[in-house]
This record gives C-alpha cells, structure tokens and sequence, in this order.
C-alpha cells in the first residue's frame, strides 16, 4: 500500500511546485501553461479520492476550454508585460507576511480539528460501496434528483456568462460587409431580376 | 503511511496561500490576478472533494461541480471585461483602471 501514498505526495508536489511557478514566472504564457500543469495535477489527486467524474471535468471543461480560453486572452492583448511586472520585489514582503499569516492561521485551524462524533448520521448521500455503482452514476443520481433546481441554476450561470461574453466582446465595424436575412428573404422575383432584351450584334 | 483527510487539506490550504499571495505579488498584472483567483477556486475543490470522499457523502462533489460552474463563469466574464477594457484603453495595468474613482 505504499503506492497510493508515493502518487499523492508525487502529484500534490508538481501541483504545488506549478501553482507556485504560476504567480512566479516572467512570460504570462508560461503562467498559463503552469496553471495547466497545476489543474492536470489536481485531477490526479481527485481520481486518488474516487473522484473520476470531477477529475474528468477538471480536464475536459477547465484545461481544455476555460485555460486554453486564459491562453488565448495572454496571446491576444498584445500587452508589454515587463512594464507590469515592475514593483514584484516591492510587494513581496508584505505578500509573504500576509501569506505566512493565513497559511499558519489554517494550519492551527487543521491542528485542533477534528471530524465531529456523529457526523455519520447527518451524511445527505452516502458514497455507494465500491464496486457497486460508478463515481458518475452515482453522482448523477443525486444530481439530477434531489439537487436538480442546482443543476438548473448551473445552467443559468453559464448561459448568463455567455450572454455576457458575447455581449462585452462583439463589436460590429463599419466597414464590414454582414449578411442581412430580412432582406435576403423578403427578395422577390420582381426585385430580384431584370429581363433585358439584347439585339444580335450590338450589346447592350 | 497512510495518506489521511489531514494530507488533502494541507494541499488545499498551500494551494489557497499560493493564490492569495500570487494577489498580492503581482498588483500590476489582472491576467495573473485572474489566475490566481482560479488556484483559490482550485483549492477549494480540493477542500471540498477530500471531505466528500472521506466522509462518505456525495454531496461534496456536487458542490464542488457547483462551484467548477461559477469559476468557469468567471474566468469567461472576467477575460472578455478585459479584452473589452483593452480595446478601449490599450492598456491593462491595474493602476491604469481608475476611471470610476471621483
């Protein structure tokens, strides 16, 4: 059993060690790429705690469209990013104290805590044993049952953030030629074509 | 060498540091101020899915798909008021934004 053990400090390490190369590195793209290596990692560690449908979304949704979607903003804004990093050395000691103070704030709160006696009973809904229903079925079954109006309200979040997106981000120039479907629509056979008689030999 | 709940959260609360410290090391940059936003969101999920899994209940994971849902959100809110502010400013320097200060 010492391999479960030798995954989670290898995977929490590369997590850790990109999260912290994340805040630090010179190139905003290379950032990214860290943040990718840190969300990658922590998938890992959700699959080592029976997490597979996370894990899975982890990758899917968060690496795949919401890093690559940071990835593209760094590449687009074309943006000297030297002139930002000036005053990185001045903030540093007071980030590191504010940090030290959280950091050993949580630890004391890790310390003197612990899993209340009858926990057990107030569980919502219980893990299935292993081996008898999978992480997403099981998760699913809950999900769209009795959390189902979350599920709704999920949906409505992301619909908003499109809706904004889209609105904040598109812009229509002047000069550029767009397709208008009324028009092409409403074209009868009468607006549309002009029957000329052309003579032999002349033209028009 | 068991790896206990104890393990999970010490992740979490290191990843939470990072994210908040990342705030505070780069003032000037909203990408990375964003991103560190998301290593917070991240540690939270950690959080939340460790005591899921050893508390034996499942609605952990739900919240934690819950709040995968608002931080996607908010990375896409928060990346297109950026380029939108760009457009108009051509600049992102954090304290370039004080167009609403009296």
């Amino acid at each position: 059993m010492i391999f479960p053990a030798l995954f989670f400090y290898l995977f929490s390490g590369v997590c850790i060690a990109a999260a912290v190369m994340v805040i630090a590195a010179r190139n905003p793209v290379h950032s990214v790429l860290f943040l990718i290596l840190a969300f990658v990692n922590a998938a890992a560690l959700f699959i080592l705690l029976g997490a597979e449908f996370l894990a899975m979304i982890l990758i899917i949704v968060y690496v795949g469209a919401v890093l690559v979607l940071f990835l593209f903003v760094v590449m687009m804004l074309d943006v000297d990013f030297t002139e930002l990093r000036q005053g990185f050395l001045q903030y540093l000691p007071i980030g590191a104290l504010l940090g030290g103070i959280l950091l050993i704030e949580l630890v004391l709160v890790l310390i003197g805590w612990t899993i209340g006696p009858n926990v057990q009973q107030t569980i919502a809904a219980p893990i299935p044993p292993a081996g008898s229903a999978l992480n997403t079925e099981a998760l699913g079954q809950v999900f769209y049952t009795r959390y189902v109006y979350f599920f709704q309200a999920a949906g409505m979040v992301l619909l908003v953030a499109m809706i904004g997106a889209i609105v904040l981000t598109l812009r229509h120039k002047p000069y550029v030629k767009r397709q208008n479907i009324a028009d092409q629509i409403a074209r009868t056979k009468a607006t549309a074509i002009e029957i000329v008689k052309v003579r032999p030999g002349q033209g028009l | 060498m068991t790896i206990g709940l104890g393990h999970y959260l010490t992740v979490a609360a290191i990843l939470f540091t990072i994210g908040i410290f990342g705030i505070f090391l780069n003032r000037k940059n909203v990408i990375i101020i964003l991103m560190s936003i998301e290593l917070i969101l991240l540690a939270v999920n950690i959080n939340l899915v460790a005591f899921s899994a050893f508390l034996g209940d499942l609605v952990g994971q739900v919240y934690a798909l819950l709040v995968l849902t608002v931080a996607a959100a908010e990375a896409a809110i928060g990346l297109s008021i950026l380029v939108a502010y760009y457009r108009n400013r051509g600049s992102i320097a954090v304290e370039d934004i004080n167009l609403m200060k009296g």
